[in-house]
């Protein structure tokens, strides 16, 4: 599905990143690889350094503490905020919103909108769209789109494929609209019938949680994991991102009627260096424009990757400068989006750590 | 080349034996990380970039398997 949006724009970006750093040397022996497996995937997966949150901190500890970071500054007012989206897959309670939580913690005015949704690797893209759409309304003149998760809480510790590329942590981004006559064009795609290539299996309505789902249970490649556990069919995620990645983005530039020599840079989410890289040599992109540094830097927080990868490669740059930018989510859904936009003079752009 | 690819996935899981007719799949020899460290290996070797839609099981099943994934890549025998 293609989507047009006129007279919007993003004007600040803000990752709230934990400060606890977590090495992978250091777990290393909770994984059934030699050292010179361990070494090589180190290499050509990101393996590295991820952030992740300590016991008891939660998605709205994240948040609130980057919007008091921005209160602080007078970089946004309390009154402004019309609309909050919270896209996350760690909320706090099944309910309320945890949305609303964040509302209630800030003393934010009554009249506004607030809701969650539920989404993860394509949920910086699933939020903007809807950020866009709220501001449609004449009522609706500043959104503030929040991503946010701790999954590391529910990845299994003796589980490689997904505990060493995990990370915890929060974005806040401001979309309002503008005057200046500027296009943002969009696709979305969802696949429901792989709804289980990523999934948590047990702890819903459907699988409630008992002490038989918290049993550890050894799978055929040596990973220990519960029903309680995030799951992740690697080899079909990987082949679902190089199918339908690169089309995409084909049939975005199509739609837009602009040239993949004219974007200055494909953010994309990042789920390990390997598959960013294939995608990069499939598209025909140079590395450079189409960073993949923010799993061995930070792991992959779902949602949170792409304003990572922003904050962390053009940071002040994009105080200054303007810049072409696509943006693409891929993952859990399955659901793959992308957005082609101006990004540019900014009000803030930065990482904070909590 | 043969001999070439047969160390080389010697290096990656030296306790198996590479130069039997196996379908290393099948028999466990290879798993997924241990794909994703062989075409790297092989990306660095051959000056390539093996298609992402190439990485299926089935392509590194054999030595004949991955000679024909390399050809195909633009590998000249």
């Amino acid at each position: 599905m293609n989507l047009k949006f006129n007279n919007k724009l993003i004007t600040g970006i803000l990752t709230i990143l934990p400060a606890n750093e977590v090495k992978f040397e250091d777990e290393i022996a909770n994984y059934n690889f030699s050292e010179a497996k361990s070494l090589k995937l180190k290499m050509a997966m990101g393996y590295n350094t991820h952030r992740i949150v300590e016991e008891g901190v939660t998605i709205s500890d994240l948040c609130i503490f980057g919007f008091n970071y921005l209160f602080e500054k007078e970089i946004l007012k309390k009154e402004e905020i019309d609309a909050i989206i919270l896209v996350t897959q760690s909320p706090e309670y099944f309910m309320p919103p945890t949305s609303n939580v964040i509302q209630g913690k800030l003393g934010l005015k009554q009249d506004m909108i607030c809701m969650d949704i539920n989404q993860g690797c394509a949920g910086f893209e699933i939020g903007l769209i809807q950020a866009f759409m709220l501001l449609e309304q004449e009522a609706i003149n500043k959104v503030v789109l929040l991503n946010a998760d701790v999954l590391s809480q529910k990845v299994s510790k003796r589980d490689r494929n997904s505990n060493p590329l995990i990370g915890d942590g929060a974005s806040i981004t401001i979309i309002e609209k503008t005057e200046n006559k500027n296009s943002i064009f969009a696709n979305i795609k969802m696949d429901g019938t792989a709804f289980d290539a990523l999934i948590i299996p047990a702890g819903g309505f459907k699988t409630p949680s008992t002490p038989a789902t918290s049993e550890m249970i050894e799978d055929a490649a040596g990973n220990f994991r519960s029903l309680n556990n995030l799951v992740m069919k690697g080899d079909a995620v990987f082949n679902f991102v190089q199918k339908e990645v690169p089309p995409m983005i084909d049939n975005l530039l199509k739609y837009s009627g602009y040239q993949r020599e004219n974007v200055d840079y494909f953010m994309f989410h990042q789920p390990n260096k390997f598959m960013l890289q294939k995608l990069a040599d499939k598209m025909g992109v140079p590395y450079h424009k189409m960073p993949n540094n923010i799993v061995e830097n930070f792991g992959n927080a779902s949602g949170v990757s792409i304003p990572t990868a922003i904050t962390f490669n053009l940071g002040q740059k994009l105080i200054k400068e303007k810049y072409k930018i696509c943006l693409a989510g891929f993952g859990v859904g399955l659901t793959w989006s992308s957005i082609l936009i101006d990004l540019g003079n900014l009000d803030f752009c930065e990482i904070i750590n909590y | 080349m043969k001999q070439q690819i047969i160390n080389i996935l010697q290096e990656i899981r030296p306790e198996f034996d590479f130069s039997q007719n196996f379908n290393f799949i099948e028999e466990g020899m290879l798993d997924s990380f241990d794909i994703v460290s062989l075409v790297t290996t092989l990306d660095e070797k051959y000056h390539i970039s093996i298609d992402g839609m190439d990485i299926l099981p089935e392509n590194f099943a054999t030595v004949d398997s991955i000679i024909n994934l390399l050809i195909k890549n633009g590998v000249n025998q």
